[in-house]
């Protein structure tokens, strides 16, 4: 109970991610956002529509402008580097992200949970066994251990079992979804002991209290 | 009682209606009529019968007097708010009215592949005297519905085009005649098979010849979507409908470069329906209709049975005439109906058998070629003078002479001779290989033991000279700046040096292979022979018909940029030695927007590949669809040209077309999309409408990617993609490989 009350107070102090913006190559910069500004990422799930322009950067002839990918506010921009030749990958500002309630929830359960990683970009399945099992029972209720084939890695009809290794326990979060590729290193599974089920449950449920208020 | 209430129920709809379409000019009169007859109805239990029956006798005679005074002031957006009124009458109020009987097809109600195009098989009557004579037709219409969201407004999908052409083929194999009408404010644009544009393309290219009479009618007009069921032998209009190339708020919209999200000032819709050139009256002067089918004031509504029969006699005396204009025996007849029609008179007791033989199919199909070579013939400028129009008339009429002449007169008994000693040859060979098999084998035996292999010579085939005298360096390629490729996020392409990209890499991403938007003078130096090209007909050229205020302008500043006359270039050429006719459409003329002239250009380039037996090439640049201020002119383009391209692809030729850049709406939907072969440069868009006018019909979000020319070839729109570096290569291939038996080489 105080270890929840210890860390909520932690992400309380300090809701914020620094994200630092720098220059992808060389080049002239041309700042245009100022210190404390508002800035919006894009709202086009393809396109850049309704983002913010940072900056342009001017090299041989070719304007590029750099728009914000998060949402934030201007913190530490360095102004004398404006209408200046920099190098590549110079820090020229850094927005400040307020941490909202899912990304603080994200962090926490990658924090307390064993993540389980996809080792290659392929999609992922659960094997029947496992499946069939998760139905019956629940996603609480199925405990693995280790040596287990809990997961299908299908790539390209050549389906490989992928065996878990690591301490016994429970699914608490599934990151993957059928019929979709993941990305190599992207999370699959989050899972915990069972003894720590009920204390992360607690977190999760007292976040949301406290952020969605 | 009950009738005094349905008559004060049916005024309450007609003083809606009034002030739907006419509310500003008769505001408070409308008002004070309805206050009026609401107190009638609400005391009509109270008040003594005759009371009520004189007040509801009076209110109608003002709300007759007021659609009179309506009548006489109507406007061109009048006319759009009339047709696209819930309470016009709709293509089901019209099967039920004027058809004595129907089966509807391809679905029923809801349960309908796409419930905005219905078909139906029709019984229409006739009484002459005793005896009634039956006649069956296939009807096919947009289905707009009183107020039915599951109609879509009669905007047709793919797949209901598709059910119209179906349907129009059964017709065919029955020998009945095709009524056709359109309710549509235009086609629903998407690009799933069957594509928007592809299947508008491959309907007018079956009605091109489509061997039963087609009777078109329309109320409401809309631009491409109108033409996919609207080829037909004879265009009637109602009079109160509209025709037009674009809605009047698509074309303020476009005129007043109004964003997305604003609202469209309607002094400006206003300007736009006047100066577009939409109503029955307009469309007939044009020449893009035949005649106007008249309607009550205010329009006919879904309850105005008298129009029902009015349209009933046209519709009969409209397929009579079609079909006297073929028929042998039918002097009197047609003369009769002339005569009645002209002292006013409906329905001449003419008796007329629908069913065509052979013969007259053959001359139907003529008379409908002909019908729309002619439609828009005068809306263009000729800028040759008279001694050249001659030389060039004469120079014309020898080309015919000597192509008769060489193909039909010499080459054909070369032909017939050739053919046969080809199947001679191949007959003997059975006999002469049974012979000499055993020498050959004798002769290898030898060979293998005694003969030594010899080296092989390998000949180096001779390189294409392509750099006599100068080389095209496109002025692109002037400027010293690097440029960043779009797909730099995606593939990690680095900046291009600009002279770099368009000189020697041909404007192709060397990391990715994206195609660089280039100007179509590369393409004209790059992709045929050195010095093969000549150019014909060049000097015909775009005007102002519907004399659209401010045209003029943007018409002349068009030509000095340019310097060309029209958005269409044709012109003979030779590619690694073969020579073919193309037909070129680039954006830099009003956005490569295809009017009267252009549409002139490509029936006579059809005209002369036919002749010269040529394959033809159309290579679009870039195409924006009909130029809006053409007005129908430029619609009624997209049958025209899909006609004369059909005659070309049946004598037996080769249409190839090759989409670059952006290719979108009419061209496509019509002349373009009905090739068997079309394929586009990577990189470029392909598509029906815009991505504006798909979030503002659809009212979805579309993808990026959604026109890319790999989407149109996953939907099977285009048969490939191929790189601007290999287009020769890749044309060489084509014309050698594809095409019909009438090209001169084969």
């Amino acid at each position: 109970m105080e270890k929840i009350t210890e860390i909520i107070k932690q992400y309380k102090a300090n809701p914020f991610k620094l994200h630092p913006v720098l220059a992808p190559h060389t080049g002239y910069v041309y700042l245009k956002v100022n210190l404390g500004q508002i800035v919006k990422k894009q709202i086009d799930p393809w396109q850049q529509k309704g983002a913010s322009l940072l900056y342009t950067i001017l090299r041989q002839g070719n304007f590029r402008s750099i728009y914000a990918t998060i949402d934030g506010e201007i913190t530490d921009i360095k102004k004398e580097l404006d209408g200046n030749f920099v190098e590549a990958n110079v820090y020229l500002m850094s927005i400040k992200h307020h941490l909202t309630e899912n990304e603080i929830i994200d962090r926490i359960l990658s924090e307390f949970l064993n993540i389980f990683r996809a080792p290659e970009a392929a999609k992922y399945y659960f094997t029947s066994e496992l499946a069939k099992k998760i139905e019956e029972k629940g996603l609480e209720k199925v405990i693995i251990q280790p040596g287990e084939e809990i997961l299908v890695m299908s790539r390209m009809k050549r389906d490989v079992h992928l065996v878990y290794e690591g301490e016994p326990g429970i699914i608490h979060t599934v990151y993957f979804q059928t019929n979709v590729t993941i990305p190599q290193g992207e999370p699959l599974l989050g899972i915990c002991p069972p003894e720590r089920l009920s204390f992360i449950n607690d977190l999760v449920q007292r976040i949301r209290l406290e952020w969605g208020v | 009682m009950l009738e005094l209430e349905k008559k004060a129920q049916h005024l309450k709809q007609h003083l809606d209606y009034l002030a739907d379409i006419k509310g500003e000019t008769f505001g408070e009169h409308l008002v004070k009529l309805r206050d009026w007859l609401a107190d009638i109805v609400q005391k009509i239990y109270e008040l003594p019968k005759e009371k009520v029956d004189r007040a509801l006798n009076d209110i109608e005679a003002q709300i007759k007097f007021c659609e009179e005074e309506a009548e006489r002031h109507l406007e061109p957006l009048d006319y759009v708010r009339i047709t696209r009124h819930p309470y016009r009458m709709t293509l089901k109020d019209i099967l039920e009215n004027v058809y004595d009987d129907y089966t509807e097809l391809g679905g029923e109600e809801k349960c309908n592949i796409d419930p905005a195009i219905v078909v139906a098989r029709a019984t229409i009557s006739k009484r002459i005297g005793n005896r009634i004579y039956t006649h069956q037709v296939m009807v096919i219409g947009h289905e707009k519905g009183h107020g039915e969201e599951f109609r879509n407004g009669g905007s047709a999908k793919p797949w209901g085009n598709e059910k119209a052409l179906r349907f129009m083929k059964v017709a065919e194999t029955e020998g009945i005649p095709v009524h056709t009408y359109i309710f549509t404010p235009g086609a629903y644009p998407v690009e799933d098979f069957p594509g928007a544009a592809q299947q508008i393309a491959r309907n007018l290219y079956a009605m091109a010849q489509l061997k039963v009479p087609i009777i078109a009618v329309i109320s409401e007009g809309g631009s491409g979507g109108a033409e996919a069921i609207g080829l037909a032998d004879l265009r009637l209009m109602f009079s109160h409908g509209y025709y037009s190339v674009i809605s009047p708020e698509g074309a303020a919209a476009i005129e007043g470069k109004i964003k997305e999200d604003r609202a469209l000032p309607p002094k400006l819709v206003k300007f736009c329906a006047e100066q577009l050139k939409i109503t029955a009256s307009d469309n007939l002067k044009l020449g893009t209709i035949d005649r106007i089918i008249q309607e009550p004031p205010l329009g006919a509504r879904s309850d105005g049975l008298e129009f029902f029969n009015q349209l009933k006699q046209e519709m009969i005396k409209a397929t009579d005439e079609v079909i006297l204009k073929v028929r042998g025996l039918s002097v009197l007849r047609a003369y009769y109906i002339k005569k009645k029609a002209q002292g006013g008179e409906n329905s001449p007791a003419v008796y007329v058998r629908w069913e065509l033989d052979e013969k007259e199919v053959a001359k139907l199909l003529r008379g409908r070629a002909q019908k729309y070579q002619s439609m828009g013939e005068v809306f263009l400028a000729d800028r040759r003078g008279l001694l050249k129009k001659k030389i060039d008339e004469a120079s014309c009429k020898w080309l015919e002479l000597k192509s008769v002449l060489y193909f039909d007169v010499f080459k054909r008994p070369h032909r017939w001779v050739k053919r046969f000693m080809d199947d001679l040859r191949g007959e003997l060979l059975i006999i002469t290989n049974r012979i000499i098999q055993p020498f050959t084998n004798l002769k290898e035996m030898f060979e293998k033991k005694f003969k030594k292999p010899t080296q092989l010579t390998y000949e180096i085939p001779p390189i294409e000279d392509t750099y006599l005298g100068e080389i095209y360096v496109s002025p692109l390629a002037n400027e010293d700046r690097t440029i960043s490729c779009p797909n730099a996020l995606r593939y990690g392409c680095y900046d291009i040096w600009v002279p770099d990209l368009y000189g020697e890499l041909n404007g192709v991403c060397p990391n990715c292979g994206h195609h660089f938007p280039l100007e179509y003078q590369w393409y004209m130096n790059h992709l045929f022979d050195r010095h093969s090209i000549r150019k014909f007909n060049a000097e015909i050229a775009s005007i102002n018909p519907l004399e659209y205020q401010g045209f003029d302008e943007k018409l002349k500043q068009a030509v000095k940029k340019t310097k060309r006359h029209s958005a269409l270039i044709t012109f003979d050429a030779r590619v690694r030695g073969i020579s073919l006719v193309v037909v070129m459409l680039y954006s830099d003329f009003r956005n490569g927007t295809v009017g009267a002239a252009e549409g002139k250009k490509f029936v006579l380039a059809c005209k002369r590949a036919k002749l010269l037996r040529r394959p033809l090439l159309a290579y679009v640049h870039g195409t924006a669809g009909i130029r809006i201020h053409e007005g129908t002119i430029g619609v009624v383009q997209m049958p025209k040209c899909t006609v004369a391209v059909r005659e070309y692809i049946e004598a037996g030729g080769l249409y190839i077309v090759v989409y670059d850049n952006n290719s979108y709406a009419g061209p496509v939907a019509s002349f373009l999309g009905c090739a068997p072969y079309q394929f586009a440069i990577r990189s470029s868009r392909i598509g029906f409408a815009g991505p504006r006018v798909i979030r503002e019909t659809t009212g979805e979000d579309i993808p990026p990617d959604y026109h890319s020319a790999e989407n149109a070839l996953r939907r099977g729109h285009i048969q490939g993609i191929w790189d601007r570096r290999d287009f020769r290569k890749n044309l060489h291939m084509a014309l050698i490989t594809m095409g019909g038996k009438n090209l001169y080489y084969r």
